[in-house]
């Protein structure tokens, strides 16, 4: 038996608009740049794919299943710039075929440097997941599935989790299989789902990839290399960025057309089907306890944390924001709490490492600023800022 | 490989980039087994300073010498006793030449000319003047276009005597030298474009100068451009075909001869740093507006202003008039040592060029570790990824990133490290051996 389980991320972080050490304002954030990005992912990616997946579950009738991680800010961001995709999102959701995971609202490193603050952010999205798509999530992701058995310990504490996803990374499996179901040390109830990163790959990167043998990948192609699993796994957790989608992967090589005939040529062999994070869970017994100590993620050859902290300045300016927590959560003021969370999102610290800038690869693709130093002074001028208003607070609330 | 190169000048004769280019240029040619003879006008003039050792053949004998360099086996040096200077104009060489002529009539009446005293090396101290002979009295008229043809046709007559296989020509003033030397010879000719009038002048070119830029371009079999940006120059404003233009980019030489720890320097205020002709190309007016607006931030910091030019007055003038004075220092033009303990003392180096060819100062810096502000509009901003990049212009993006630089020692670390380690990448024998595959194609195409 092969289940096919689909997890897409869908995420984009609330950028932020070009401020000098000379800027007064308040206000942070480029919503013209955010609104025109957040429209543009819309028509090119979120709009057709949703439409095209709906079809594909109802065309199945209850046999084709995916799901979503959908992160607090892009859902901000959906609401002012483009509805219509969260009107796709809650049919889909209707469908009963589409379960929504928890991550953290903001899609932040919280988890490594506030426990309170990641706890608050989880709760914060399954709250607006459940308001909005009317599920309660039982499947937690974390941000670019960072991970370790602390944070696997933290997320079984919290207890409405019945499943964690991270990535496959080989140095964690050694000579197991990321298409079983195991369980996190340190865990008893709560399972662990592992991508498959080199089927994913296949799809999410290598999809267009015209010096790559295996080049043009066709439904029936990938279908055959799903089928292998059959008989010596259980699951091939297939999880990729939803922007994948004419986004990462243009319309015109086919990226659309590969998934409308995917269900039929999965489901061609009898012995496979699709399940949600939840139902494969459910499914599956843990074949075994696989031991994180130290964090992993999804990004890059490394699978580690560089691509986010790698760098003395991408350090300094994740304790600089951490440091103001306390402070931040002192005031009711709803403004600075929801900016100073804003500036939490990972991708923030994403622009600012400086590992392959040189080459001009990946990073620099989906990075709006032309060097990961500008990204880092903008960021601690608005964070000057941001502590400004802090310190301003601090005086008039307890005059001296 | 035999390359005749025409330079106008080469360490420690310098008083800008072209010298250091040539310099490393030549050292890794030589050190690639390329025999290079480099041909230099020199001036008859005693400001170069004793450490200077030129070989010199008997006084009155010829208006070319001939030496060479323990350091490069495979290089000879020609010198033509001229008074072309990189970086003059002509009304500048007008008064230079007059200066000139009035010092060495004074001069004339100190010294004697039997006086003059050989060292014990090899070589011979230039340190005095040679008083005007009535033969060579004819260079001095004080017109620089007659002078620039008059060492074209010294360079001809050198070139007779001289086995080559390539002529390699370094910037305008040796373009009608390296033509002249083309035409006579039937040999390739290169030229390399380390600037262009468009970058010294603006729009206010001057047009005979450009017109010697046009014909030694038009004339030569292959051009080098010192960086893309000069190249699309060459294209546009020249009208040279595309395919004719490679990019050379610059280096930097590997110094670690000065072991200054910077801790030894005790300073309570941060240090931005010019260092450049001052002129109008070198933008030394945007520096001074973007040092107003960080001083409106931060007070704790000396902006220093090290090098000459014709916009130095100005430039203090300028600084007063901001009302920054006391905070703006300036040095004149620093040498040798006093350059690496400048860079040891500077927190940041600000290039604001209105126009850089290419830009070797920022390579320096980095080899030193100071991070640089380097202007957008600059050949070096193609060869750096790890430097903050602005518009001339745009002073307070400029100020604002001076202020991070200084504020955020992160920012400063990582700017130093990776740089550091960038520029390391960037080599001659790199530039030689492009530059060197430029000859076979030349060569090729006779």
């Amino acid at each position: 038996m092969a289940s096919i389980c689909f997890y897409f991320q869908v995420h984009q972080p609330t950028r932020l608009k070009h401020y000098t050490v000379f800027d007064k304002k308040e206000h942070y954030f480029d919503d013209h740049k955010n609104g025109t990005i957040c429209k543009k992912v819309a028509e090119k990616c979120y709009l057709p794919a949703n439409r095209l997946l709906l079809d594909v579950i109802n065309k199945f009738q209850g046999k084709f299943k995916i799901s979503y991680s959908i992160t607090g800010v892009l859902l901000e961001q959906l609401f002012s710039f483009s509805p219509k995709v969260i009107d796709t999102f809650c049919q889909l959701a209707e469908t009963g075929c589409v379960e929504f995971l928890a991550e953290t609202y903001y899609h932040s490193l919280s988890f490594l440097y506030s426990h309170d603050e990641f706890i608050e952010q989880v709760n914060k999205h399954t709250k607006a997941i459940e308001t909005l798509f009317g599920q309660k999530p039982k499947v937690f992701r974390n941000t670019e599935l960072i991970y370790n058995n602390d944070l696997a310990q933290l997320i079984e504490s919290m207890g409405c989790f019945d499943a964690i996803i991270t990535e496959g990374a080989d140095h964690i499996l050694g000579y197991r299989s990321p298409n079983f179901v195991y369980t996190p040390s340190g865990c008893s109830k709560l399972k662990l789902l592992l991508k498959n990163y080199s089927l994913s790959d296949d799809v999410a990167f290598r999809f267009s990839n015209r010096n790559w043998a295996q080049w043009p990948l066709t439904a029936d192609k990938f279908a055959r290399w799903i089928n292998k699993v059959n008989g010596n796994g259980n699951v091939v957790n297939l999880f990729m960025d939803y922007e994948t989608f004419g986004e990462h992967q243009w319309e015109n090589t086919g990226i659309f057309e590969f998934m409308k005939h995917l269900p039929e040529e999965i489901l061609r062999h009898p012995d496979n089907n699709f399940k949600t994070p939840s139902e494969v869970a459910e499914s599956y017994p843990s074949m075994d306890t696989v031991d994180v100590p130290h964090l992993i993620s999804w990004a890059d050859t490394e699978r580690d944390l560089s691509a986010w902290l790698g760098n003395a300045m991408q350090s300094n300016a994740i304790h600089e924001l951490y440091r103001l927590e306390k402070k931040v959560k002192n005031f009711s003021d709803d403004k600075l709490l929801s900016d100073w969370r804003k500036l939490q999102t990972s991708d923030h610290f994403y622009y600012m490492c400086t590992k392959y800038f040189a080459d001009g690869d990946v990073h620099k693709y989906f990075n709006p600023y032309d060097s990961p130093y500008d990204s880092y002074i903008n960021f601690m001028n608005v964070l000057g800022n941001l502590q400004k208003r802090c310190s301003k607070k601090e005086d008039t609330v307890c005059p001296v | 490989m035999k390359v005749l190169m025409l330079g106008w000048e080469f360490p420690p004769f310098i008083s800008g980039g072209l010298g250091t280019a040539c310099y490393g240029l030549t050292k890794a040619m030589d050190s690639l087994g390329i025999k290079v003879t480099f041909v230099l006008p020199k001036m008859v003039d005693a400001n170069y300073g004793d450490h200077v050792k030129l070989l010199s053949p008997e006084p009155n004998q010829s208006s070319e010498e001939f030496f060479k360099l323990d350091a490069l086996k495979n290089v000879t040096f020609r010198t033509i006793s001229s008074s072309l200077q990189p970086y003059l104009t002509p009304k500048l060489y007008h008064e230079k030449i007059e200066e000139l002529h009035l010092k060495k009539q004074k001069m004339n009446r100190v010294f004697s000319w039997e006086n003059k005293k050989l060292c014990e090396n090899d070589y011979v101290y230039e340190n005095t003047p040679k008083p005007i002979s009535t033969n060579s009295g004819q260079n001095y008229d004080g017109d620089m276009y007659t002078e620039v043809n008059n060492y074209a046709a010294m360079a001809v007559k050198l070139a007779q005597n001289e086995q080559f296989d390539v002529i390699h020509a370094h910037d305008w003033m040796t373009y009608p030298a390296a033509v002249a030397v083309a035409s006579a010879t039937n040999k390739p000719l290169v030229v390399h474009v380390h600037s262009t009038e468009f970058d010294r002048s603006g729009e206010h070119v001057n047009q005979t100068i450009y017109d010697i830029e046009r014909a030694g371009m038009h004339a030569a079999n292959k051009i080098i451009a010192v960086s893309h940006l000069t190249r699309n120059i060459i294209i546009t404003r020249y009208g040279i075909s595309g395919e004719k233009v490679e990019v050379v980019h610059n280096a930097v030489e590997r110094n670690g001869n000065w072991a200054l720890n910077k801790n030894f320097i005790k300073k309570d205020e941060k240090i931005v740093l010019f260092l450049g002709r001052i002129t109008m190309q070198k933008g030394p007016e945007y520096f001074l507006q973007a040092a107003k607006k960080v001083l409106e931030v931060m007070d704790d910091v000396k902006f220093v202003m090290a090098g000459s030019g014709d916009m130095m007055h100005r430039t203090i003038e300028m600084a007063a008039e901001l009302g920054i004075g006391q905070k703006v220092l300036f040095t004149g033009f620093l040498q040798g040592e006093d350059v690496q303990k400048i860079y040891k003392m500077a927190d940041i180096y600000v290039m604001p060029s209105v126009s850089e060819p290419f830009g070797i100062a920022p390579l320096e810096a980095l080899e030193n570790d100071v991070p640089v502000i380097i202007s957008k509009q600059s050949g070096v901003s193609e060869v750096l990824t790890h430097a903050l990049k602005v518009d001339f212009w745009d002073v307070e993006e400029m100020a604002n990133k001076i202020i991070a630089v200084l504020k955020y020692p992160p920012l400063q670390i990582t700017l130093r490290d990776y740089g550091n380690f960038e520029v390391r990448k960037l080599r001659w024998k790199e530039s030689a051996t492009k530059c060197a595959k430029i000859y076979q194609e030349a060569l090729v195409s006779v």
